[in-house]
């Protein structure tokens, strides 16, 4: 059992992904999602390729094992299309992957891209059928004439193969850019929400969907907000939240009324006014939101830090955490360069006590809520042996800086961590770079 | 607010919406369509840039006092709570008894302190201009007529119109003293609006 984020120490496990430093666009990452036992991690890119990795244990009985995840499945889940109403085009980027909870022998996943949902089903073939009666081997029609005694096909073993096939595409129900998907705790529906919408689906029909909330104004001139993300409640079917660019979170239940525009709940917390600024409103947008796993808590992530909201406290989060307040003099630049748009992710790990989010320099950070501690990791090359352990790295905000640390004005911008994911039992985490996908173990795991 | 200050103020101010206004247009030749999200941010931070550009403006021509009148275009609701006006660096409510009500609840009008310059940006200048005394001449300001010229700090190019749009007033007047900014926030919203 690992210990506290202070007393964990982070090894390099696996990279994925080319060395190539010439990024090709199509294989930026885009999502990280680990299944609900850890034994899948997913990721999907902005090619609109899904790849899916699974662990292998050596010696798992052995209070400290290795575990590797190696390519399970890769397919192509969404393609470029065009919709000609609009002259636009439709993006094949997958913005998130969400897998079901396991029923039977098949794994399922939810991949989205702009537009259009997808319900996969990833199944094992390991035994093929030999002997048919109408067919030769290579599955040519015989001539019925020629048979002259039936024979039973059996079922011979064959090299694993894994297959991923559409069972459900569930389209045209957005006309904004969707940004989340969840799936409820009921295993029968799921959200999705837009810029403007959130919709409910069952997860069996794909020709309708029931809209549950719509915050677009009757005049467009005065939108005032967004939504930026959404999700359900690990344990209350009947509850969501969904995040807005305004920084504020609403909490609907859904067995109030069939629309969910009135809120249960509104988490705001005031403004300090001393921080405010010029882009104090870009700032302020959440990119994320994520319950915690025991359903008690949710996380937020913004663009300078992460909170921590106790579902029963409305007015401010229980806690704060500052990410990389240095970038808070920087923001003009960070304005001109983009960089202010970027939607950072967040995740908990398996028992709520340490929250994780990314920065850049390929930096991403951690913070022990019981402990009190922080520390920011450096997913790169030049780190990657085997089990070696990750130095903790530190910026320097100013003034003179000691050996080891690094400038502000030497960060690379480029160089942005946006997904991570933490294997929901063990402390295992897949860090996603611009086109790599670090695994980091905990040494004693 | 001494003249050279709101110059820089204003200078900045300008860019800032240069930069905007670039972004904007970039967007609309992105792959995927415009973002919805990321234009209204672009049109939050224009609107901020606006603001000050035109408020610097007012203290250079040293107005009378006076709060301003209702403004008479409706804009967005962001930053319209008293107290939480977007635009300056430091805390500067603006005190506007008659801004449209919001849903926050109107703090009492906070005294105008001299404050220098925070840790916040490097790029806006000091301490802006007394917020208090909106000159009422500021909201009728013309529209430029079509036909004016794309000022110099703007990209030469004019966007290529979608079938349906107009073409407004050009963003940005020239920087001829009496010219202001006459980007209204409904040319704001009603490039939202486009998408």
């Amino acid at each position: 059992m690992a210990g506290p984020g202070g007393d964990m120490q982070w090894c390099f496990s696996q990279v994925k992904g080319a060395i190539d430093d010439d990024v090709a666009e199509a294989d930026i990452i885009s999502t990280v999602e680990f299944n609900h036992t850890g034994e899948l991690l997913a990721t999907g890119d902005k090619g609109g390729r899904v790849v899916i990795f699974q662990q292998e244990i050596e010696n798992k009985n052995l209070p400290q094992f290795r575990s590797e995840y190696n390519v399970y499945s890769t397919f192509q889940s969404h393609e470029p299309e065009f919709d000609y109403l609009k002259s636009l085009e439709i993006e094949e980027k997958i913005n998130k992957i969400r897998w079901l909870p396991q029923k039977n022998a098949a794994q399922f996943l939810l991949s989205t891209n702009d537009k259009t949902i997808k319900l996969w089903k990833i199944s094992e073939r390991d035994k093929r059928p030999e002997g048919y009666n109408l067919k030769e081997e290579d599955g040519r029609y015989k001539d019925p004439n020629t048979i002259t005694a039936l024979r039973v096909p059996v079922l011979i073993p064959m090299d694993l193969m894994v297959e991923a096939s559409p069972r459900r595409v569930f389209a045209n129900a957005h006309t904004y850019h969707i940004n989340s998907i969840s799936v409820n705790s009921d295993n029968e529906t799921y959200l999705s929400a837009d810029d403007l919408r959130v919709n409910l689906w069952n997860l069996e029909i794909t020709d309708r969907s029931f809209n549950i909330v719509d915050i677009k104004p009757a005049n467009m001139e005065e939108l005032t907000e967004v939504i930026t993300a959404a999700e359900f409640h690990p344990h209350q079917c009947n509850t969501f939240v969904y995040s807005s660019s305004k920084g504020t979170i609403r909490l609907c239940d859904m067995r109030a009324s069939a629309l969910c525009d009135k809120h249960s709940k509104l988490f705001e917390e005031p403004e300090d006014p001393s921080n405010r600024s010029f882009f104090s409103e870009i700032i302020s947008s959440i990119s994320d939101v994520k319950f915690s796993h025991n359903g008690r808590y949710m996380m937020t992530r913004d663009y300078l830090s992460v909170k921590i909201w106790d579902l029963n406290m409305e007015n401010r989060p229980v806690e704060t955490y500052q990410v990389h307040e240095y970038l808070r003099s920087k923001l003009c630049s960070l304005y001109e360069n983009d960089c202010i748009f970027d939607k950072f992710e967040c995740c908990w790990n398996g028992n709520d006590s340490v929250v994780m989010t990314g920065s850049y320099n390929n930096f991403f950070r951690m913070f022990d809520r019981g402990h009190r501690r922080d520390v920011t990791l450096e997913a790169s090359r030049e780190n990657s042996k085997p089990m070696q352990v990750l130095k903790p790295r530190k910026v320097c905000a100013g003034g003179k800086r000691k050996k080891d640390e690094i400038s502000v004005d030497s960060l690379d911008f480029n160089k942005k961590i946006l997904h991570t994911a933490w294997h929901p039992q063990d402390n295992i985490i897949a860090v996603a770079t611009t086109n790599n996908l670090y695994i980091f173990q905990d040494k004693v795991n | 607010m001494s003249a050279t200050t709101a110059m820089e103020v204003n200078a900045e101010a300008r860019r800032i919406l240069a930069v905007s206004i670039s972004k904007l247009y970039a967007s609309r030749t992105q792959r995927g369509g415009l973002r919805l999200h990321r234009s209204l941010l672009l049109s939050l931070v224009m609107r901020s840039a606006r603001d000050i550009y035109h408020s610097s403006r007012e203290s250079e021509e040293l107005c009378g006092p006076q709060p301003a009148a209702e403004e008479p275009e409706q804009p967005m609701d962001t930053g319209s709570r008293p107290g939480e006006r977007a635009g300056l660096p430091e805390p500067q409510p603006r005190h506007e008894p008659a801004l449209s009500p919001s849903p926050s609840s109107a703090p009492p009008p906070v005294p105008r302190a001299e404050e220098p310059a925070s840790a916040g940006e490097g790029c806006d200048g000091e301490t802006s201009e007394d917020k208090e005394n909106w000159s009422p001449a500021r909201r009728s300001r013309k529209r430029r007529g079509k036909a004016s010229a794309a000022p110099d700090f703007l990209p030469s190019k004019r966007a290529r119109l979608e079938p349906g749009e107009e073409r407004y007033a050009a963003p940005l007047g020239s920087c001829r003293a009496a010219a202001g900014l006459s980007l209204s926030a409904r040319s704001l919203n009603q490039v939202i609006a486009a998408f």
